[in-house]
Parts: structure tokens; sequence; C-alpha cells
């Protein structure tokens, strides 16, 4: 049952070289640099993002994902939400409103998988970058690289799996919208969505806690991720696979590392969730379909390859 | 070009590198199957090694990786190394098993 969970909103990562990094995102996947602060990290947005930022970098020894926030509908529901965490058994964390540079008050908190995620009501709104919001023009002539939309989900990667999907559900109010089952009817794989995306966020049992497998961003069409596969060759950026298919989610996609080896995806398609679906299941014996529907099998670095 | 020997490889493995690229990148060129590809960036670290001898450039690697220890021992991640004369390295045997998740 939904509980005002809007969209996930931001995604802090972790990078050995800050500038590297911003060009990495900013030049090949074509999000607009929004900011600066004060700590030296850098805040990006994908072009149709009405907030100001959706990803941040943070120069560090250690790549990895610091933390992924999702955005509410206001400050009734992020109360409400803060007891229901607590009441939970959740330690709650409070962030103050401008930590995050025109981002307002956050709540903190860590899920059995060992990732940190956050709450928040209020974020600058800056609206889409480049088109006015009153008789909007297709698009903006002036974007780079790949020209992602918009920042879509993280999949991470961690144990109990089954505890963290509890916590999405009966707290935060998400659906689950696809799985994979082992055979002995363990749920390895939770994809689970607060909208009618297929995924907004999604988790992978993984015996190390803490570990961060990609972030995402939204493309328009197949025709993009091509050419996103195209700008990866021509810039000599790491590969991880693709241009394919996947069978979780059914989207179009291609994986790639930025430039401290944290994994990023760019995709098209995918299907789509209502609150009454049952959750599609894929068999884990079927593990290399249900990831690349077309090579059918895994390779090596989907399951060991992590920051 | 710097000629690089696989010590602990199966069947002694040598390749060389073209300027410019990394120990990792040479390395999966000459479809050496010596070191396993990760994320060539420094992140994930799956293509750890250990610099027998020879000079070499890096850049930062993820300390979650390679720590001061490690680093004073000689171990690398071999994306992040550039090599600058011949050198001799070993694999590190990670159980990929270990490594591997859903197993
Ligand atoms: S391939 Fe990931 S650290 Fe070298
Ligand atoms: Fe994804």
């Amino acid at each position: 049952m939904k509980k005002g969970v809007m969209r996930p909103g931001h995604v802090q990562i972790r990078v050995l070289d800050l500038e590297e990094a911003v060009a990495h995102y900013r030049d090949l996947l074509g999000l607009i640099e929004m900011d600066r602060d004060d700590q030296g990290r850098a805040y990006l947005k994908g072009w149709t993002e009405v907030d100001k930022f959706s990803v941040v970098l943070r120069q560090a020894d250690e790549p990895g994902m610091d933390f992924m926030g999702f955005k509410v509908l206001n400050n009734t529901v992020l109360e409400q939400l803060e007891s229901d965490l607590t009441a939970y058994g959740c330690a709650v964390e409070q962030i103050a409103a401008g930590e995050l540079a025109g981002c307002g008050r956050r709540i903190r908190f860590e899920v059995p998988t060992g990732h940190r995620f956050e709450l928040y009501a209020e974020k600058e709104q800056t609206g889409k970058w480049g088109v006015s919001n009153v008789n909007p023009e297709a698009w903006p002539m002036d974007l780079k690289g790949m020209k992602a939309t918009r920042f879509d989900h993280c999949l991470l990667y961690g144990p109990n799996v089954e505890a963290t999907y509890a916590l999405f559900r009966d707290v935060l109010g998400f659906d689950l919208a696809e799985q994979v089952i082992d055979p002995e009817g363990n749920r390895v794989a939770a994809f689970l969505t607060a909208s009618m995306k297929a995924h907004d966020i999604a988790f992978i049992d993984c015996p190390e806690p803490g570990k961060f497998h990609h972030a995402s961003f939204f493309l328009e069409t197949w025709e993009s991720v091509l050419r996103a596969a195209d700008l990866i060759s021509m810039t000599n950026t790491s590969i991880d696979i693709g241009p394919t298919r996947h069978g979780l989610t059914h989207g179009q996609t291609i994986y790639f590392f930025d430039p401290s080896g944290n994994r990023n995806e760019v995709f098209c398609g995918g299907d789509y969730h209502y609150p009454d679906h049952e959750p599609v299941t894929w068999k884990a014996e079927d593990l290399g379909k249900a990831i690349f529907y077309h090579d059918r099998v895994l390779n090596e670095r989907f399951l060991t390859v992590l920051t | 070009m710097p000629t690089i020997t696989v010590e602990n490889a199966e069947a002694c493995q040598t390749f060389e590198i073209k300027p410019g690229e990394s120990l990792l990148v040479g390395s999966e060129k000459c479809l050496s199957r010596a070191i396993p590809v990760g994320c060539r960036g420094g992140g994930c670290g799956v293509c750890k090694v250990r610099i027998v001898m020879g000079r070499y450039d890096s850049k930062r690697m993820s300390k979650a990786h390679i720590c001061e220890r490690q680093a004073d021992a000689g171990y690398v991640l071999a994306c992040r190394v550039y090599p600058l004369s011949d050198m001799r390295i070993e694999v590190v045997n990670q159980s990929q098993a270990e490594k591997a998740c859903l197993k």
C-alpha cells in the first residue's frame, strides 16, 4: 500500500577522482552539472528532472554508494514515515536542511542489506533543464553524450534481502514488481517499486553487505541505447556488457563503468506495474536469461564486480 | 614496449604493453587470461596482482581492496598500473567462488 514515497530522488556516489568522475557523468552520460558545495561534492541531474540534483559525487578512498534518497510527498508524510521507521526498530539519523545544497531536512536509516537510505520532502526545484514549463520544446538542443533523461534506480547487493524487502513493503509502501526465487523457495532478488516503474530500487542477495551494483539512467529509445554503446567505444570507456535486454523488467540496456569502477546503466523500455499486479517471477535456475535475455548466460562480472 | 611476465600463470605467460595502456588492458588486449577483468577503474578489486619486479606509474586504487599494508607488500590493482619497464607479476588468486553472489 502506498505510503507517500514518490520517487528515487538522489544517489551519492564515491569516486576516486572527482574531476574525472564529473567529466564522465557530464560529458558521457550527458547529465547537467548543477552545483558544487564546500565539502567539494559535485551535483548533477538528468535534464528532464525538475528537482535541482539527483546525482552527488564525493571524492573518497573507496568507490561505492554512500546513500540513496527517496523524495516523499510532503512534510506530513516525512514525519509519519519517521515515526513508522522508529517504531519498526530502525535507528533514524537526522540530517539538517542544507547539508546537501538545496535539499530540505533528511532522515537517514540503514536497511538489513547494509545500505543507507534517506527520505526527504523538499528540494529546490529548478525545473527541467533547458526547456520551459510553458509551451515546452521537445528537448534542449545542447545536450551532451548519451543525453540521459533521469536518474532511474539502483541495484544493490547485500545479505538479508528478505528483511530489507519487508521494511520497504511494510514501512515505506513499496510493491514487489519482480523477484527471483531459488529452488528452495528463497527470494534471492527483489525488484521494488513505489510507482508504475518496474523498479525504483532492486536488491540481490550477496554475503557482503552494503555493495553497490549500479546506478541507472533512463534513455528514450533502443536507438539511443545503441548510440550510448557507440559513445562508450568512442571514448574508450570501460564496458561491462550490452547492448542487450534484461529478462527481469525487460528493459533494453547497456552496462559500463565510471572511471572509479562504479557500474552505470543506461536503459530504455521496461515493464510497468500497478498495485494489483502479481509479482513477476524468474527462477534462479534461469538467472542467465533473467539478467541477460539474449546471451542467456551470466557473465562472472555481474555477480562479482561490485563497489 | 614493456614485456610483462606472469610468474604464477598456469603456463608461464608473457604479454606486451603499448604506451599509455594499463597492465590490465594490456593483458586483455593480448587475449591473456592471466588477470581477471572487472571494472577497470580501481574499484572492484578483481584484478589484484603482486608486483615482483619492475617500474610503473599508478592511479588511485580503492582502499577497500589495497590497504597500506598490502600496498607496501607490492599488491596493486592491475587496471591502475601503467608499466614503465619490463615487469614480473603474480596474479593473486582470490577465490572467485568466494566473491560470487547467489552461489
Ligand atoms: S578491474 Fe576492478 S579494480 Fe581493476
Ligand atoms: Fe538496472
